[in-house]
């Protein structure tokens, strides 16, 4: 499989249905950036290093997820609006396993 | 008033290297930025981390990035005005203009160049709601005299370097220093975390975790925080301290800032440039390069802010010194020539006549 289905609400609680490719390497938040969900400069600010959890996601659906990596559980110890469902999107390699994946972004913070 | 040809605006790599392209062409720069130290993102977020797309490098640590431009542009010995945000810009009768900074310092130059990356960085601030109240009456977010806290009581809030830093330094100042984080683990260098647990262990700083800052008030000035910790078995506990001051250490954010404000064309949270020949903007005189710019093709890399700098400085040149014709000079052939009395060139060739 090359493309994966995801739906993902955005800040403004708009829904988008979206197709990702599992072929080129890219990471949730890359996603996120390429359909643009958010505005420029508002996600992913440092690039995808876990340093700045711009763009902390919700995961709604039941996915089973790789586990946070030290980094990233010390961005969300750190960040606003944590929950117990939140992730680093720029920590989620896009894989066949992740279709149907359902996110909502986190507020901006 | 500080007086310079080009006034740069962010010192990140795109702007420090416009001070070297700008000393080609015997141009003087002064930098503003609001970080207390130059390098931009490179040396506040990620100095530690490799980059490998910077031709010549094929890995080069962020931060070693920045120590080598601040060695390449020595030579045109740049102003600096850190620890300060532009905040606005006039332009005067003469086509100057004046930019002032928030702590009122001016500068004034016939060319600004914004390079201000994704724009200045902001603390993040914790969500409680009269925060805005206790700004500045015992809220700060940036320690910039230790002196201040001496003999307070000083409430300090997050998990990274800058928090166990400031633990660390402030326990010898102030009369009593309270640490509050959401988590047990600390993510900071291992030699910050040691000594932090070490003073805890002395009773010189108090440890209090996981937990978090839930209200803070007083009457004019900052009083008291209400501190939520949860036990072991899930139990949660709230309490009151008695403070002088809060430090809510949990990062910076970038925001276009004032710069928002300078009447010039905005698209996508960034500044629209007409063309790609010099990176002007809407207003003459004022360019944009770097990844604080827009145009169509735009990609967000260090080497495109090189080749900005490049051809703005050029353009830049013209506008200053319309009357003079510069012909491009390669460094091999015309070296480079220092405000402080350097001068690097090539080598001449020996030569030998046979005879």
């Amino acid at each position: 499989m090359s493309d994966i289905q995801v739906t993902i609400t955005d800040r403004a609680g708009k829904t988008h249905k979206v197709s990702a490719p599992t072929d080129m390497n890219m990471n949730l938040m890359e996603l996120l950036r390429s359909y643009e969900l958010a505005p420029e400069g508002t996600i992913g600010i440092c690039g995808g290093m876990a340093m700045c959890a711009s763009c902390q996601v919700y995961i709604i659906s039941s996915h089973e997820m790789e586990a946070k990596s030290d980094e990233e559980e010390a961005m969300l110890s750190e960040a606003f609006y944590v929950k117990d469902n939140s992730r680093l999107s720029c920590q989620i390699p896009l894989e066949d396993s992740l279709d149907e994946l359902v996110v909502e972004l986190a507020p901006e913070s | 008033m500080i007086k310079t040809d080009i006034l740069i605006i962010g010192a990140g790599p795109t702007g420090l290297f416009a001070v070297f392209e700008a000393g080609l062409l015997q141009l003087k720069c002064h930098i503003i930025d609001a970080l207390p130290q130059p390098g931009g993102q490179c040396a506040e977020i990620y100095p530690k981390k490799p980059i490998y797309d910077i031709p010549g490098f094929p890995e080069i640590l962020a931060g070693d990035l920045v120590d080598n431009l601040m060695q390449q542009i020595a030579p045109f010995q740049p102003g600096f005005t850190l620890g300060e945000q532009a905040t606005t810009i006039d332009q005067q009768e003469d086509g100057t203009f004046v930019v002032t900074t928030n702590k009122g310092t001016k500068h004034q130059a016939p060319v600004v160049a914004i390079a201000g990356g994704l724009g200045s960085f902001e603390p993040r601030k914790p969500l409680l709601d009269n925060l805005a109240i206790y700004e500045d009456k015992g809220v700060e977010y940036m320690i910039k005299d230790p002196e201040k806290y001496r003999n307070k009581r000083v409430l300090l809030a997050g998990g990274g370097d800058s928090a166990l830093d400031w633990t660390v330094f402030l326990a010898n100042v102030a009369e009593e220093v309270t640490l509050v984080h959401r988590r047990n683990e600390f993510r900071g260098a291992l030699d910050s975390v040691e000594k932090v647990q070490e003073l805890k262990n002395q009773g010189k700083v108090r440890l209090i975790t996981p937990a978090e800052i839930t209200a803070i008030g007083g009457k004019d000035q900052l009083e008291w925080a209400s501190v939520r910790r949860e036990g072991a078995k899930g139990e949660v506990e709230e309490f009151k301290l008695d403070i002088d001051h809060f430090i809510p250490l949990f990062g910076l954010s970038p925001k276009l800032g004032p710069i928002a404000n300078w009447g010039l064309e905005i698209e996508k949270n960034a500044i629209k440039v007409d063309n790609t020949l010099d990176y002007q903007t809407n207003l003459p005189g004022i360019y944009a390069i770097g990844d604080v710019n827009t145009y169509p093709g735009k990609l967000k890399l260090i080497l495109c802010g090189f080749h900005e700098a490049t051809l703005m400085c050029q353009s830049a040149y013209r506008r200053i010194h319309p009357n003079k014709r510069y012909v491009l000079k390669y460094t091999t052939v015309g070296g480079i020539q220092g405000f402080d009395g350097s001068k690097k060139e090539a080598p001449k060739a020996v030569v030998k006549a046979i005879v």
